[in-house]
């Protein structure tokens, strides 16, 4: 145990310590982007790890740029405290919509449904309200002009990694902390079958419902993290149906049952877009998701636990045979 | 009459009745998406993307190669029925067996594997079959012909499938098979084949919508997303598979989406059918028509 501890602390160490010893603008810009995508891919597999598919998480990533956006431009409001509010917004909705799903047992196709709708209509808001939010030409945050501290906004790219990185990090540790709970337990055992739970005395709403909100807030941060990183949001790339998929696809590709699968699903997703970008120029407009989409139905077919989940299974049992004879 | 027309505000009547002609090409997709899951039990999230689809072959049937709208009708329903045959033979059947939600995030794939094909072949341009249908003036009140045509043919469409279901052989076994699954296998039915004939009907609905919808509405990549979601918001109100259910609840969501757009953008009246169909939730979670058990 206190081996592997050490091999954490060492990779982490070495994470921290790369911006220092690598400049390389691009390579840091591109590690920046996979770690707050593989945050939100973290909240999304929270709750996709327990069957708890949903695919509004679109619509938090969205309220979570968007609000922070909004405050900050139309009220001057720090995104210190913007962030917060956003993120109290998407728990909100997360409640608002959770709570009857959950009470009223809509399970499975139910609730993709549900949470596809709830996307949808986030987007159909930013849009609707084009006249604060620029609609689907995307909007941009001001530039602050005396405290950058204060506007969270930073030029380097070191800070934003290590802002990025500390925010993953967390990401992680809330994914342990919950692993290791009772909650997972009750939430495995409603996957299984909700009656036998709630019959065994799992309080299977409360459950449910809490995983979504821890899941909804850390989906809303990413969306105000990388609004405040990109400088530029548009419907399209925080929100909306799309980008809930996307999400979906990560955490299937790298495989969401482990806790660096998510993650590994970043990485790919990521360099595989930009190597399409790079390699094709404006040509690549649509390609990436081409691909995304025909991985995505293999991966499924094929490999449903995903690339890290299926390699350490594959680990696991070779130890296990290993151990046995 | 006249009296009549003066108690009601004149805009209000005419989009009451704009609402009802919207249910019709609503309630075709969500017969559509209902048969499939009543059937094979599987939600294709990529329906309204099929749509998308016939709609890019009537553009091109129409604008290009210059064939009749009532004969390249046809053909795009043929394509999108093909499609829909294909889907099913590719994705679906080989997840028969695994969990219901792979099923369903697969059909995810298949939507962005459309959504980007159809950037990558036809480009992001909004493109329209200039095909102008006359405005029907009633009183004060204008309806397109358009609206009026894609109703009659959704209703038309409705009948044919009901005839088809009650009326044929396959169509009696289509339904047997979605009451009980186990069962008809021993009963030496071919489930796997009549999944097929359901998907290839089910891609046929799509089709017929596209014809519709093409009439009013410019074809983009992304033409799904605004009436998709809304699609799935009806079969799940209506009760998913549930085809009485899902006919009442788009016209309900029409009317909703109609009348809200009166008074506001038609964006906020897709907000207030998500308003409605939340608290329709906490109300009749199970769809409007079934009871608690």
């Amino acid at each position: 145990m206190s081996r592997s501890l050490t091999g954490w602390l060492v990779v982490l160490a070495a994470l921290v310590a790369l911006p220092f010893i690598y400049r390389e603008p691009y390579h840091l810009h591109l590690m920046v982007l996979i770690l707050i995508w593989s945050f939100a891919y973290t909240s999304w597999s929270m709750m996709g790890r327990f069957g708890l598919v949903s695919l509004g998480h679109g619509g938090f990533m969205g309220i979570g740029a968007y609000v922070t956006a909004l405050l900050w431009n139309h009220l001057g409001l720090s995104p210190w405290i913007g962030i917060p509010l956003s993120m109290v917004a998407a728990g909100a909705l997360a409640l608002v919509v959770g709570y009857p799903c959950f009470r009223f047992r809509i399970t499975g196709h139910y609730f993709v449904l549900v949470t596809l709708a709830l996307s949808g209509i986030v987007l159909q808001v930013i849009t609707a309200t084009r006249d604060y939010t620029g609609g689907s030409l995307g909007y941009t945050p001001n530039r602050a002009t005396a405290n950058r501290l204060l506007a969270l906004q930073f030029d380097d790219k070191t800070t934003w990694y290590l802002i990025a990185l500390a925010v993953w990090f967390a990401g992680l540790l809330i994914w342990h902390r919950v692993d290791r709970s009772m909650a997972r337990y009750a939430l495995e055992a409603i996957s299984e079958d909700e009656d036998a739970a709630a019959a065994a005395g799992v309080n299977v709403t409360a459950e449910k419902l809490k995983i979504t909100l821890i899941s909804a807030l850390m989906t809303a941060l990413a969306g105000a993290l990388y609004c405040q990183y990109q400088m530029f949001i548009s419907p399209d790339t925080v929100s909306g149906i799309a980008v809930s998929l996307q999400m979906v696809f990560a955490a299937i590709v790298g495989g969401l049952y482990v806790s660096l699968g998510p993650t590994v699903g970043a990485v790919i997703t990521i360099i595989l877009a930009e190597t399409l970008r790079i390699g094709f120029g404006t040509r690549a407009v649509g390609w990436d998701n081409l691909i995304y989409g025909l991985l995505l139905v293999m991966f499924i077919i094929f490999l449903p636990k995903g690339i890290l989940g299926s390699l350490l299974e594959r680990v696991r049992t070779r130890r296990k045979a290993y151990l046995k004879p | 009459m006249q009296g009549f027309f003066d108690i009601f505000d004149i805009y209000l009547l005419e989009a009451v009745i704009n609402g009802i002609l919207l249910g019709g090409v609503l309630a075709l997709l969500a017969l559509g998406l209902n048969l499939i899951f009543g059937v094979i039990d599987v939600t294709w999230i990529c329906y309204a993307e099929l749509v998308m689809i016939g709609m890019y072959g009537m553009y091109f049937l129409v604008q290009h190669y210059g064939v009749s709208y009532f004969i390249a009708a046809p053909l795009t329903i043929l394509l999108v029925a093909a499609l829909g045959a294909a889907l099913h033979y590719l994705v679906i059947s080989p997840l028969l067996t695994s969990p219901p939600v792979n099923q369903l995030l697969a059909t995810g794939g298949v939507l962005f594997i459309l959504q980007s094909f159809a950037t990558v072949a036809f480009g992001i341009d909004f493109r329209n079959l200039g095909i102008r249908l006359p405005v029907l003036v009633l009183g004060d009140m204008n309806f397109s012909y358009a609206r009026l045509l894609s109703f009659a043919a959704a209703l038309f469409g409705m009948v044919a499938v009901y005839l088809f279901m009650t009326r044929t052989f396959t169509g009696t076994a289509i339904r047997a098979i979605s009451q009980d699954r186990q069962i008809m296998a021993l009963m030496g039915v071919d489930a796997n084949k009549l999944y097929l004939v359901t998907s290839a009907l089910g891609g046929a609905l799509a089709g017929l919508a596209a014809c519709l919808l093409v009439l009013q509405y410019d074809v983009h990549p992304f033409v799904g997303l605004s009436f998709g979601p809304i699609t799935f918001l009806i079969c799940v109100l209506g009760g998913l598979g549930n085809f009485f259910g899902g006919f009442i609840a788009s016209f309900v969501f029409a009317e909703i989406i109609s009348l809200g757009g009166l008074f506001s953008d038609l964006e906020w009246g897709y907000v207030l059918a998500f308003g409605f169909f939340i608290i329709m939730m906490f109300i009749r979670p199970a769809g409007l028509f079934t009871r608690r058990p």
